[in-house]
Formats: structure tokens, C-alpha cells, sequence
């Protein structure tokens, strides 16, 4: 079979796999439809010049293959293409940054009312802390960290008594409330990534990161760490319950405070007089799932 | 040894050379062949006399390309092996019985440093480069050839001490191959003790060696250009090499530092990349780095090194397009100052690997637009290549084959780059599968094309015998097609959301759905790595049987072409050094006998050509 054809039929195929793939992205759950509108705008302008390069290339090798008594042309240059080519690639790739400026611009603009919701990140886990009545998050230290304090919250912070913590890899999210995820890790990068909500951001350690996004349909969903982060990469997941107001006013209602939990600490150690173990909880943690 | 440097007179009498040299024929004639004369007087080389001194601690050029050449295939294989590995782990888990995540992920480390540094940088800059710069540029040999030949042993202690590691308590390795701080020199990630060190020295060494390496294709590039070689009268090749060693003298250091660093973190405890850590219930003793920084550094590093094997590639392969199309290369001086453009603009572009790092935000516009600035050069070469075939007289012979393929892959794989240079569609699709289908399609599979493309081309000059043909046949195409069915579809695994550097994945129901694909992949990847066996058998059986080439086979016009013997001996070029008339592009031109015009034809002898003049 001549080459030519056979790379025809690799760009055929291509295509063909593109229209019928049953591999896509996941349905979206937020408000980030337009990073999925910029992939497809992509695909339009990327995929066409793919095609129309490639055909190209395929026809100038059927038409154009060694033949003894032929002369190929002798042309250098030509300064009125090249200059038509620059500019049609520039106004190409002008058309694809724009809308992704524009998107990355709301991107890291975090709306008012968004929620502030603290994801901790460690070797290889998740827990969560929201703020209390006082819609404000206390202030953390990493050397604050222990059985007492599992997030770390300084003592003589006010707002820090009411934080509503979530020792579980999974939290539920209230949809159509924007949610300003605030990323920190106690050891190694992590990256807190829901593959329907389309946005991530990598936890640092020593320093605090953050992403925004709106939930917009009901249902639970699977977190997944995007970062390398030693072993347990892969087994390092969480969980999303986006519920209706209803359900997320009953569920946030059920939550403990830091301050339950300092009461709770202390009755324990009033009633068995014993002193807490000196064991930070984080030992039990670093078991991560198995299985 | 000065007592070894035999000075012959022949060399010395150029100096002294005039126009009269073309006084032989008619008075017009050597008016317009006048080149001007040579500034200094040649010196000559030192000879090796002992097996030694000749093929092992050697300090000819093209033994030491050679060297390179297949030292760095060696730890390519080796590479290939990994991935082979890791796709067994993918396609069907569990079906290697030994291999754990730590496995995994050391095999993942080991696979994309060796190929990124140990097998592309070396086999195109010290491999291509070393054999082909004093040849095409025509000179005898590197302007240091000493140094040339410390800076192989340097990488050949370079790469004993990475595969070293496969050996030491805790295995090589486990960081990823960005070898990322925190968690590369903290437990947790394998091979956090010896492994990591020992990745940081060879590293270190490594980068030693490639200087001595740079230093010589620059200079030698710059200095030892024979009479006539302008700078716009070099091979694309030789820009393409230039400019990627330019740049890997500007970015290796941001390397050699970032492993120093980190080495000293490592070992005496410094918080260069390191802050507050709480690790098992303690706090360790490192505290106010930043993490952020090594990523800087590394990406500093890490960007141009993209082109710096992405630019020899360029180089090579408008070439062997302009070669097998006998025509000349489209737009000459628009590809070399797209080379540099791109050069240039490579130091600009690193922060977008790390859009969602927790970097300022804010820096996102700029490297976005920086990175989608450099498509534009980028996407004039790719016009210029696809025009060079537009009207020419095409061979469809192995290397053109392999040059198509590569068009192809680079196109598809630098469309992706689109999507994920462009800030806000990077969000979804980084650290996932889409991102691993674009750098093997546009840095693996692209550049890997060259590379095979270049071996069938100058294996007759090395050899002096051509590879099989039908062998070439098959290679191609089971590569060609292998490795696009390996990352063409590896990309919608992105898509679906399918994280990278995951062991496992389980049973999310986006994930369970790619297992098929998955499997198919890892088939295609065992057929691929299995097809690369073809070539070295086709290298052994040639090399007793194969056709013999003779003098320049291929018809080409550069100078490497046509040295006195062939294969060349050390020296190149006999008692004379080639005095050069033209650029290398003259194919096909109006009115001209032969469909080509070599470097060293003198104009006298194609007056009645149509030829522009360069």
C-alpha cells in the first residue's frame, strides 16, 4: 500500500476515534463549563490545523513521489506566504488565549460569598474544617498539630473556637454556594482534584493555596489526589456530597466545633484521669486504605 | 605529548594560500570562486596510537559520537524496559507479581529521567552533535578534543552512578522524575536515602560533562567554520544543535544547583526547599523553604531542556526532508531565526508546568501568553517542511518515511500543547493522562522519529554501508503505528479525569471504564519496544552485509558528505580543507546537469545555472 495511504488512514481514523469515542470527560458538576467550551474551541482550531497540515502532507507524497525524469521546483523563498502563514497562526492562536485569559481571570477571582472551606492535606489523607458562626476560619500552625488539636488552630485565636471540623475524608457541599477551597499540607505537595468539578490547585506545605468553584449538581462524587505524593499517591482519595440546602443545613448541624471538641477532651481526661495519649493521632492516619 | 602532534606541511601551506589556488583556470572564474583566505595557520591533531588512546579514551570527534551514541541507547534500553514494566502494571495489574508501588513509582523515576537526560539530550548532543558538527561545519575536529573526550567519560561515570542506585539499600529513586522537594528526600517515597542522593550526583556529573561537551559544539561552531561556511550558509542541523546547546549551558545550571540544594537538604539538613514538616506525629527539623522553589528551578532547567531535544530535531529533520525531497529547504532563513526565536522564547515559557503548583496565581497571564507566542515560529517550521515537500521529487525510502512520521506526531503532539499551555484548559487536564500523551507524542515519539530518521540517513556515512530496507519497512511502521496508538487514545484517558503516576486505580466508575484501553495500550507499548530490536539487528546484519554506500549515497550537498574516504578518518578531510560556495539547499536548480550542487562546487562550474546566491 503506498505510505500515503496508510497515513490517510491515520488521520481518518483519528477523526473517526474523536467523533465516537464512548472515552469523554465526565459529565460537569460546577460552574466551569467554559474551561470545557475552551477545550472544544481547541479542538476546532487544533484539530483542523492537524488535518489540513497533515492532508497536506499526504497529497504532496502521492502527487509528488521520485519520478527520474522530474525536476523538483527551485524556490527559496516566498516572503508573501510566510507572512500570510504567521499571521493566520497569530490570529489562531489569539482566538484560543483569549477565552482561556478570560476564564483563568474569574479563575482567580474568588466571588464574596464564597465559602471558605479548609482541606488539610497529609501522608495520605484528608480532613476538612469549616467556619462557625463567625463565617471566619481560625489561624493554623503546623507545630500546633496534635491529638488535641488535629488541625492545628491556634488556641488564642477567637475565631478559630467555632471552626466546624470534619475529621473524615469526606464533606458534603451545599450546591449553587461557591466554595473557596483553601489548600494546606502538613508534609509533602498534595492537590485536592474532583474530575467533575474540573478544577485543582496544589497543597503546599508551608504555605496556604486556594481554587474556587460552584457546585451545581446534587450527587457524590470521588477526590482524588493529582500531585505525586510518595507511595500512597494513589490510594490517597476523598469523597464530595453535594446536597440540596436542606440536607446540608441538617448535615452541617451535626457537626462538632474545635470547641466541642476541647469540652470532649476534657471530660475524657477528667473521668479516666489518665493522661491523653501522648501519641499524635496522625500515627493512626498514616495507615492509609489498603484496600 | 606535545611530541605527538606530528605537523604536517600540507597543513601549514593553506595559510599561505591566495586566489591564485584558482589561477588553473580562466581568469573569470576565479574571480567569482574567490573565497578569502584562511587567518591562521592549520594545526594538527593529536593522533592516538594504541587501542586505547584510539577507541576508548579517544579524542576524535566522531568515536566519541559514536560512544555516546551507543552508551546512550544502552540506557535507553534500559528506559524501554522500565516502561515496559510500568505498562504491565497499568494493562493488567498484578500480572507482575513482584512489583509493588514502590516499584512502580521508581520504575516511573528512572524511566522519564533516563529518557529525558540520559538517552535524548545524550544521543542528540553528544551523539549527533559530535559526529556531525566538524563535518558539516568543516573542520578537522573539535576545537578541544581533550575536554570532548573527558566530557563522555564524565557521562559515562554519569550513568554508572544513576544505575548505581538500582543497587543500593532502598533502590533508586522514587520522586517522579521531577524529583520534586518535599517528598524526594523524605520517607514515604522509595528510595528517599542513597536512591535520591545518588540521582542528585550523577545529575550533578552529568551537567560537568555536558559543559565540557557545550563548550566545544559552540566554539568549534563559532571558530572552526571552514572558508565560505557562513553562518547562514550551516545545515539547519548545525543551528538546530547550536542553538540547543546555547541553551543547555543557560538552563543546566538551574539544574546543577537545584540538585546541589538539594543534596545539602538531604544530607546536612539546610531548609533550602524545605519548611515546617510534621511527618508520622513529629515535626522534623527543617523549616521556612520552599517547595515552590526547587519547582522554579527545576523548570527552569526543564523547559528548554524540551527544546533542547526538540531543536536538534528541528534541525535534523529539514534536512532529511529537503535531502529525500531534492529540493531545497522552504524558507531557509525564516527556519533559522525561528530556531533562535524559539531558543530565546524557551526561557520564558517554565512556569507553565506549574499553573496549579500554588505559584502566584497572577503569573498565569504571562507565561500563557509567552507559551502560545512561541506556537507561532513553531508552527512556521512544521509550514516550511510540509512546503519543502510541495513540488518536490519525494523518495518515499525509510528516512522519509520517518520524517513524515514525525510531522504527524510533532503536529498532533504540539496541538496538545495548545490546549495545555493556554492557562485555563491546563486546570482540568494537568497532572492527568492527557498531559503524559502529550509529552511522549510531542518530546518522545517526535524526536525519537528524527533519531531513526538520522540513523538511516547517516548510517551509510558511518558505516559505509546502507541499512536494510525492508527491515527499515517494518520498523517504521510498527513503531509509527504502535506509538500512535499508544498516545493518541491515551489522551481521552485525560479527559475522563484518569490521574497520573497512579499505581492503581480502582474501581472509580470513570476509571473502570478505561481498562480496556488501558490493556490495549500496554499491548501496543510491548509491540513497540520490541520493534526497536528490528533496528538493532538490522545495524549488526548490515554492518557484515549490507550494500555498500560509497561516496555520498544519498545525493546530498553538505559537507559531511564528502570527505575523501568514507567512512571518515580521523582529520576528515585528507591534506585539504574543503572551501565551501554555497548553502546546502541547492537541489534541483534550473539548468543544472545533476539534481544537486554540493557545498564545494565553485561557481565557475554552474554559471549556467539559475542559482540563487546565499
Amino acid at each position: 500500500m503506498h505510505p500515503g495511504i496508510i497515513f490517510f488512514l491515520v488521520i481518518l481514523g483519528s477523526v473517526l476515534f474523536h467523533i465516537f469515542t464512548p472515552w469523554y470527560w465526565t459529565d460537569i458538576a460546577s460552574n466551569w463549563g467554559g474551561m470545557d467550551d475552551t477545550i472544544t474551541l481547541s479542538f476546532w482550531i487544533g484539530g483542523g490545523v492537524f488535518i489540513a497540515v497533515c492532508l497536506f502532507m499526504i497529497y504532496c507524497v502521492l502527487k509528488f513521489s521520485y519520478k527520474k525524469d522530474r525536476k523538483a521546483e527551485y524556490k527559496p523563498e516566498d516572503k508573501r506566504l510566510e507572512k500570510i502563514l504567521t499571521w493566520a497562526t497569530t490570529i489562531g492562536v489569539a482566538a484560543l488565549l483569549a477565552p482561556g485569559l478570560i476564564i483563568w481571570n474569574q479563575y482567580v477571582s474568588v466571588p464574596k460569598n464564597a465559602l471558605e472551606i479548609d482541606v488539610m492535606a497529609w501522608q495520605w489523607g484528608w480532613q476538612y474544617r469549616l467556619p462557625g458562626k463567625d463565617g471566619k476560619l481560625g489561624t493554623t500552625q503546623v507545630v500546633n498539630i496534635n491529638d488535641d488539636n488535629p488541625f492545628g488552630i491556634n488556641l488564642d485565636d477567637p475565631y478559630g473556637q467555632d471552626d466546624v471540623l470534619i475529621q473524615s475524608d469526606l464533606i458534603n457541599l451545599e450546591t449553587n454556594q461557591p466554595v473557596k477551597i483553601l489548600l494546606r499540607s502538613v508534609d509533602v505537595l498534595h492537590n485536592w482534584y474532583v474530575p467533575q468539578f474540573r478544577a485543582k490547585m496544589d497543597a503546599v506545605p508551608g504555605i496556604v493555596t486556594y481554587y474556587w468553584f460552584e457546585p451545581n449538581k446534587i450527587g457524590e462524587y470521588e477526590v482524588l489526589c493529582a500531585e505525586y505524593c510518595g507511595v500512597g499517591h494513589y490510594a490517597m482519595r476523598g469523597g464530595v456530597e453535594v446536597q440540596s440546602t436542606k440536607d446540608y443545613d441538617k448535615w452541617i448541624s451535626e457537626q462538632e466545633t474545635f470547641k466541642d471538641l476541647i469540652v470532649k477532651q476534657q471530660k475524657i481526661e477528667f473521668e479516666n484521669k489518665k493522661i491523653v495519649k501522648n501519641n499524635n493521632f496522625l500515627l493512626n492516619k498514616e495507615i492509609y486504605k489498603e484496600e | 605529548m606535545s611530541d605527538e602532534y606530528e605537523n604536517k606541511a600540507g597543513y601549514q601551506a593553506q595559510s599561505s594560500e591566495t586566489i591564485s589556488s584558482g589561477g588553473g583556470g580562466s581568469g573569470s572564474a576565479s574571480d567569482i570562486d574567490y573565497v578569502r583566505p584562511a587567518e591562521i595557520p592549520e594545526q594538527d591533531l593529536y593522533h592516538g596510537h594504541s587501542f586505547i588512546s584510539k577507541w576508548v579514551f579517544c579524542q576524535d570527534a566522531k568515536v566519541i559520537g559514536v560512544q555516546y551514541f551507543l552508551l546512550a541507547t544502552f540506557t535507553g534500553v534500559i528506559g524501554l524496559v522500565l516502561s515496559w514494566l510500568m505498562r504491565l502494571q497499568l494493562g493488567f495489574p498484578g500480572a507482575a507479581g513482584f512489583m509493588t508501588a514502590e516499584h512502580y513509582y521508581q520504575f516511573v523515576t528512572m524511566h522519564g529521567m533516563i529518557m529525558v537526560v540520559y538517552f535524548l539530550t545524550a544521543l542528540f548532543l553528544g551523539g549527533f552533535g559530535n559526529y556531525l558538527i566538524p563535518l558539516m561545519v568543516g573542520a578537522r575536529d573539535m576545537v578541544f578534543p581533550y575536554l570532548n573526550m573527558v566530557s563522555f567519560w564524565s557521562f559515562f561515570v554519569a550513568v554508572g552512578v544513576l544505575l548505581a542506585s538500582f543497587f543500593v539499600p532502598g533502590g533508586p529513586t522514587g520522586a517522579g522524575w521531577t524529583l520534586y522537594a518535599p517528598q524526594s528526600i523524605l520517607e514515604g517515597t522509595p528510595g528517599s536515602g542513597w536512591g535520591i542522593i545518588l540521582m542528585c550526583v550523577s545529575l550533578i556529573l552529568f551537567v560537568a560533562g555536558f559543559t565540557m561537551g557545550g563548550l566545544n559544539y559552540m566554539i568549534t561552531i563559532l571558530q572552526a567554520r571552514t572558508r565560505g561556511m557562513t553562518l547562514m550558509r550551516m545545515p539547519l542541523t548545525v543551528w538546530g544543535i547550536f542553538t540547543a546547546t546555547v541553551l543547555a549551558m543557560l538552563a543546566f545550571p538551574a539544574l546543577l544547583v537545584g540538585a546541589l540544594m538539594m543534596t545539602l537538604d538531604n544530607v546536612l539538613g539546610t531548609s533550602f526547599f524545605m519548611p515546617t514538616i510534621l511527618k508520622a506525629g513529629e515535626v522534623l527539623e527543617y523549616g521556612g523553604g520552599s517547595p515552590i522553589l526547587f519547582q522554579h528551578l527545576f523548570w527552569f532547567f526543564g523547559h528548554p531542556e524540551v527544546y533542547i531535544v526538540a531543536l536538534p530535531a528541528f534541525g535534523i529533520v529539514s534536512d532529511l526532508i529537503s535531502v529525500h525531497s531534492r529540493k531545497n529547504i522552504f524558507g531557509y532563513r525564516m527556519m533559522v531565526w525561528a530556531i533562535v526565536g524559539i531558543g530565546g522564547l524557551s526561557f520564558f515559557v517554565w512556569a507553565h508546568h506549574m499553573y496549579v503548583s500554588g505559584m502566584n496565581p497572577w503569573f498565569g497571564f504571562f507565561f500563557a501568553t509567552t507559551t502560545l507566542i512561541i506556537a507561532i515560529p513553531t508552527a512556521m517550521k512544521v509550514y516550511n517542511w510540509i512546503l519543502t515537500l510541495w513540488r518536490g521529487n519525494i523518495r518515499l525510502n525509510v528516512v522519509m518515511l520517518w520524517c513524515l512520521g514525525f510531522i504527524v506526531t510533532f503536529v498532533n503532539g504540539g496541538i496538545t500543547g495548545i490546549f495545555l499551555g493556554n492557562v485555563s484548559v491546563d486546570v482540568p487536564l494537568s497532572d492527568t493522562y492527557f498531559v503524559v500523551a502529550h509529552f511522549h507524542m510531542v518530546m518522545g515519539i517526535a524526536p525519537l522519529m528524527v533519531i531513526m530518521g538520522a540513523i538511516y540517513h547517516w548510517f551509510p556515512l558511518v558505516a559505509g554501508r546502507f541499512l536494510n530496507e525492508t527491515l527499515g519497512k517494518w520498523h517504521f511502521w510498527l513503531t509509527f503505528l504502535g506509538a500512535y496508538s499508544i498516545y493518541f487514545p491515551m489522551h481521552y484517558l485525560g479527559f475522563i479525569g484518569v490521574p497520573r503516576r497512579y499505581f492503581e486505580m480502582y474501581d472509580s466508575p470513570y476509571m473502570t471504564s478505561a481498562v480496556g484501553m488501558n490493556e490495549f495500550i500496554s499491548m501496543a507499548a510491548f509491540i513497540v519496544g520490541a520493534a526497536q530490536f528490528i533496528l538493532i539487528f538490522n545495524i549488526i546484519k548490515t554492518l557484515k552485509t549490507g550494500k555498500p554506500a560509497g561516496h555520498n549515497p544519498w545525493q546530498a550537498n553538505s559537507l559531511e558528505w564528502l570527505t575523501p574516504s568514507v567512512p571518515p578518518e580521523h582529520g576528515n578531510w585528507g591534506d585539504k580543507l574543503p572551501i565551501v560556495h554555497r548553502w546546502p539547499y541547492d537541489f534541483s536548480v534550473p539548468g543544472s546537469k545533476e539534481d544537486f550542487i554540493t557545498q564545494t562546487t565553485p561557481p565557475s562550474e554552474v554559471v549556467e545555472t539559475e542559482v540563487e546566491k546565499t
